[in-house]
């Protein structure tokens, strides 16, 4: 098993994938979290008290800017993690991987922990983007950065959690989807469209807004405790987010599924 | 499942009644043959045979639908570190265009249990030092058929299993790999080859397997092959008749053709040598007849004919249509 995580994580490191994803990912969120900390510091002088009072504010606007990580910036592991595997069918690659390593559960088990330091680094790089975009528009035009909060803190912590399980979700994925395309279009698709409209659209309505919940991005959105969408819906409009520890076990819960339904489709057939 | 890497030399492939269906297409029929160590084989057939399906099933990537294949005294999956005892490069097996030759082996080299050293060191071997820093993406054919065997070389495997290997090399790389696999096999290794076209891998086997529709149609020594080429030998002289009454002697069949005589079922070298002892000049000494390619295509052409006869030959028979 040793063996075999250190050729996982060799893998992932001797292409250019991970540097390029890293880059787009800190700089979108640096723009993300300048834009969203303007929305969210920024007061019109003729804002009224009902106004100002529907949005966050101090410490809790910080918070929600910085949770952005995931809320906006959870495809990057899931692409990452995808592509780990579906990149082992495009490349063909997979034959030799499996010469090398017969056992097919011990290759899905070595690609899923060796995107953990991949999910961590992504994590620190995508609250890295977010603060330097977002802290000093918070500072300048908001009631301030707020780094040192406890609170925040919390946030930046529980990324690196919300972050891994991102990308082992995302192997889940591409091992379920193991065409590379097609995963990357599923993974933009439903991250991208499909969640955000159903979160909106279930929310809406008493007998469904209970499901939104479990979805994936609110469930990130629980284990971080903020959530982008709770805010723009406002109170008592917007979705429910699950408890912090249910948000974890329902993410972790995604992750075993997809893998294990990957492990058997995908990784039962057989290879080349 | 604490068994040590066999030695070189000790390592036989045995595939036993393998069969392959594909919905109601039978990919392998029945298949069985050995490998045996110290030889280079020849897994040969035409396009579509099954070959490949037959190494992928010996190599544990497909499932059989009946039968087994060993390496050694096991299936390939069930050896503790496979690639330590079967380097095998498959004609698909293909490299990430991103990554550099070295890291592609530096990837693979963990789980065939060899360090960094070991990397530069098979790289060498087949000549690809000198793009060890370039992706593969700019790789030529022949660059990924030498670094597909070199990350077969890896761990210095006692089995070698290669498909199409020659596929992409040029004359002067064929004559290379020749050399490589028949030092391979001196050292006592098991080394397999499959290739469709007998002619490219004729002078580096000793033994061939020649499958066609899924089907084994020959097993023997390649000399036993060339035996059933039926082979006619065209002899001119200037002492024809001494030379007739020479094959006389001998009990050869021959007959007079154009300036010279046809001597059938006689190898070149065995004319010569009874010539030369018996002090007739030669001035020409040329095999013809049936070639091992005729008798190979023979072997392998469309027998699909219901009922046909699909037994397999054996060196006696007669080998051409």
């Amino acid at each position: 098993m040793t063996a075999a995580l250190i050729a996982e994580y060799r893998k992932l490191f001797s292409t250019r994938m991970w540097w390029i994803l890293a880059l787009i990912l800190a700089a979108y969120l640096a723009f993300i979290g300048a834009s969203m900390g303007f929305a969210l510091g920024y007061e019109p002088p003729d804002a009224t008290p009902e106004q100002t009072a529907l949005l966050p504010q101090g410490a809790a606007a910080a918070s929600t800017v910085y949770s952005a990580v995931n809320a906006v910036g959870y495809v990057f592991p899931l692409l990452i993690g995808s592509l780990a595997m579906t990149g082992e069918f495009r490349h063909q690659t997979i034959t030799q991987s499996l010469l090398v390593e017969p056992s097919r559960t011990t290759f899905l088990l070595a690609k899923l922990v060796s995107t953990v330091p991949v999910g961590l680094l992504y994590a620190v790089i995508g609250v890295a983007g977010i603060v330097v975009g977002g802290a000093p528009v918070l500072a300048l035009v908001g009631d301030g950065a707020y780094l040192t909060d406890p609170d925040v803190l919390e946030v930046f912590g529980l990324a690196l959690l919300v972050m891994v399980l991102w990308t082992m979700i995302g192997v889940g994925i591409g091992t379920v989807i193991p065409h590379q395309v097609a995963a990357i279009v599923v993974v933009i698709g439903l991250t991208q469209f499909v969640e955000p409209i159903l979160r909106v659209g279930l929310g809406l309505f008493d007998a469904t807004a209970g499901l939104a919940k479990f979805f994936p991005g609110a469930a990130g959105d629980a284990v971080l405790g903020s959530s982008l969408f709770g805010t723009m819906m406002g109170e008592g409009g917007g979705t429910d987010l699950l408890s912090r520890p249910a948000g974890a076990a329902v993410m972790v819960a995604y992750a075993v599924v997809l893998a294990a339904l990957g492990r058997l489709t995908t990784l039962r057939r057989d290879i080349g | 499942m604490s068994s040590t890497v066999p030695t070189r030399g000790s390592v036989p492939i045995s595939v036993e009644g393998l069969t392959k269906s594909f919905g109601s297409f039978r990919a392998v029929d029945d298949l069985s043959f050995t490998v045996r160590p110290g030889s280079v084989t020849g897994f040969l057939g035409p396009n579509g045979a099954g070959k490949t399906t037959t190494l992928r099933m010996v190599l544990g990537l497909h499932q059989p639908t009946a039968g087994t294949a060993l390496v050694g005294d096991r299936p390939y999956a069930q050896h503790e570190r496979p690639a330590a005892v079967v380097g095998a490069a498959l004609e698909a097996s293909s490299f990430h265009p991103g990554r550099t030759g070295l890291g592609h082996l530096q990837v693979y080299a963990p789980q065939a249990g060899v360090d960094t050293a070991r990397c530069h060191e098979v790289l060498e071997q087949v000549g690809m030092s000198f793009a060890a820093g370039k992706r593969v993406g700019g790789y030529s054919m022949g660059m990924r058929q030498r670094l597909g065997l070199a990350t077969a070389l890896l761990a210095d495997p006692p089995v070698i299993i290669l498909d199409e290997p020659t596929n992409g090399l040029d004359p002067e790389g064929i004559r290379w790999l020749r050399g490589l696999l028949r030092a391979f096999a001196a050292e006592g290794r098991t080394v397999l080859i499959s290739s469709h076209v007998l002619s490219e891998v004729q002078s580096t086997v000793d033994d061939v397997v020649i499958i066609a529709h899924g089907r084994l149609v020959h097993h023997s020594s390649l000399d036993e092959l060339a035996a059933m080429a039926s082979p006619e030998v065209y002899v001119e002289s200037p002492a024809l008749d001494r030379l007739a009454r020479v094959a006389d002697e001998r009990g050869w069949r021959h007959q007079p053709d154009g300036h010279g005589m046809l001597v059938a079922e006689t190898p070149a070298a065995e004319i010569g040598a009874a010539a030369y002892a018996a002090g007739v000049e030669l001035h020409q000494l040329s095999p013809r007849g049936a070639t091992l390619e005729d008798v190979f295509l023979g072997l392998t052409a469309d027998r699909s004919t219901p009922g046909a006869n699909q037994s397999v030959h054996t060196s006696g028979e007669a080998a051409a249509r």
